[in-house]
């Protein structure tokens, strides 16, 4: 019997789509089975961001509208093995589906697969409660901004509302040097202000803007600083205790090194 | 030095999550006290509780509100009181 996951946040843009590809990556390569949901109807992404937006056949709608069975939905991804994705309808709206099918959904999933990891609409409306309708467990991301804080405490607020006890947070697109400096806020004071466990940090990182043009999840990169921060969150995800990485990203040197180590 | 450099190259001398930790501060205060009706009617059943140790209140004429403006947020209690209890009761005073 496997978990289900919800990864939210309120505030769009922040990063929920990424990390859910990642996440789901990265559980493949350690040997999981993994389904990721896009529940963000009319504004699919998760395809696109996986490289698999060319395979698919059938989307969510689908499924819970009786049309396809669910395994017929389900994109097997070749790249990693133990890893499918159920799109998300395109031309429909959040309305499409309801919180019951939702649970449905869910429930059938996580008979078959060890993690199912459903990736949030922005927005605090029927998207989102249909997206945690199903979840048993909650991934608040933020980034260190006032924005993004202000919402992930709303969200926060609402998943303990819904029952979703003690969600955990991501913070993305952290800017070491910027926090040195003063000019951003920094991991102790984002935890401080949400007081909800951490559960990882993913530098700010081109790199993951390079792997999403390629639809290639950064996770599966060797040399990158945000490949390695979700492997750890996988790793923890997993059980196992994973300090945080040292995020200082080092000299000019130490970069182009990295730069010319990775091609 | 880093912050001379700073300087010389006309960047801002750092400091201003000092400035978005206090505005996520206070919008916080907001948000989280806009949520819940339901804290305030505690804390108003609460409140009766202790004053009514001390004189006796109008209950129904009560009023318990946040007041907000852009740099605080603040409790603000009506309370009016119909008689003042004897000061011999006051819990605190011994013989
Ligand atoms: N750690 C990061 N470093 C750099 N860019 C990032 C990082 N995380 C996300 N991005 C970029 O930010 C944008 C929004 O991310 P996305 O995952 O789509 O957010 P959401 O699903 O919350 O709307 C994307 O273009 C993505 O490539
Ligand atoms: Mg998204």
């Amino acid at each position: 019997m496997g978990e289900v996951i919800v990864v939210t946040s309120g505030k769009g843009g922040v990063g929920k789509t990424t990390t859910t590809a990642n996440l789901g990556a990265g559980l493949a390569l350690m040997g999981r089975r993994v389904a990721l949901v896009d529940a963000d109807i009319g504004l699919r992404n998760l395809d696109v961001v996986l490289g698999l937006e060319n395979r698919i056949v059938y989307d969510i709608t689908d499924v819970t509208g009786g049309h396809c069975r669910l395994r017929q939905a389900l994109i097997k991804d070749k790249r990693f093995e133990g890893l499918f994705l159920l799109p998300a309808a395109q031309t429909k709206d959040k309305t499409a589906v309801s919180p019951e099918q939702m649970k449905a959904l869910c429930a059938e999933l996580k008979e078959e697969f060890d993690f199912v990891i459903i990736d949030c609409p922005a927005g605090i409306e029927q998207g989102f409660k249909n997206a945690i309708a199903g979840a048993e467990k909650a991934i608040v991301v933020t980034t260190p901004e006032v924005a993004a804080v202000r919402d992930a405490d709303r969200v926060i607020g609402l998943l303990e509302a819904a029952e979703l006890r003690d969600p955990k947070l991501i913070i993305n697109r952290i800017r070491p040097r910027m926090v040195r400096a003063g000019d951003m806020m920094s991991i102790e004071d984002i935890v401080d202000i949400l007081a909800v466990d951490l559960l990882g940090v993913i530098p700010e990182d081109e790199m993951v803007v390079i792997s999403t043009n390629r639809g290639e999840p950064i996770v599966q990169d060797e040399h990158s600083r945000s490949g390695q921060a979700y492997r750890n969150i996988a790793r923890r995800i997993l059980g196992e205790q994973v300090p945080l990485m040292n995020l200082d990203e080092g000299g000019f040197l130490a970069r182009l090194w990295r730069r010319m180590i990775r091609g | 030095m880093l912050d001379f450099i700073n300087r010389v190259l006309g960047r801002e001398s750092g400091g201003s999550k000092e400035i978005a930790k206090e505005r996520l501060r206070l919008v916080l205060v907001h948000d989280r006290a806009s949520v819940s009706p339901q804290l305030l009617q505690a804390l108003k059943t609460d409140l009766i509780q202790v004053i009514s140790k001390y004189m006796d209140i109008d209950e129904k004429a009560m009023e318990v509100t946040l007041d907000s403006n852009e740099r605080q947020v603040a409790l603000v209690a009506s309370i009016p009181v119909k008689s003042m209890k004897r000061a011999t009761r006051t819990p605190a005073v011994s013989i």
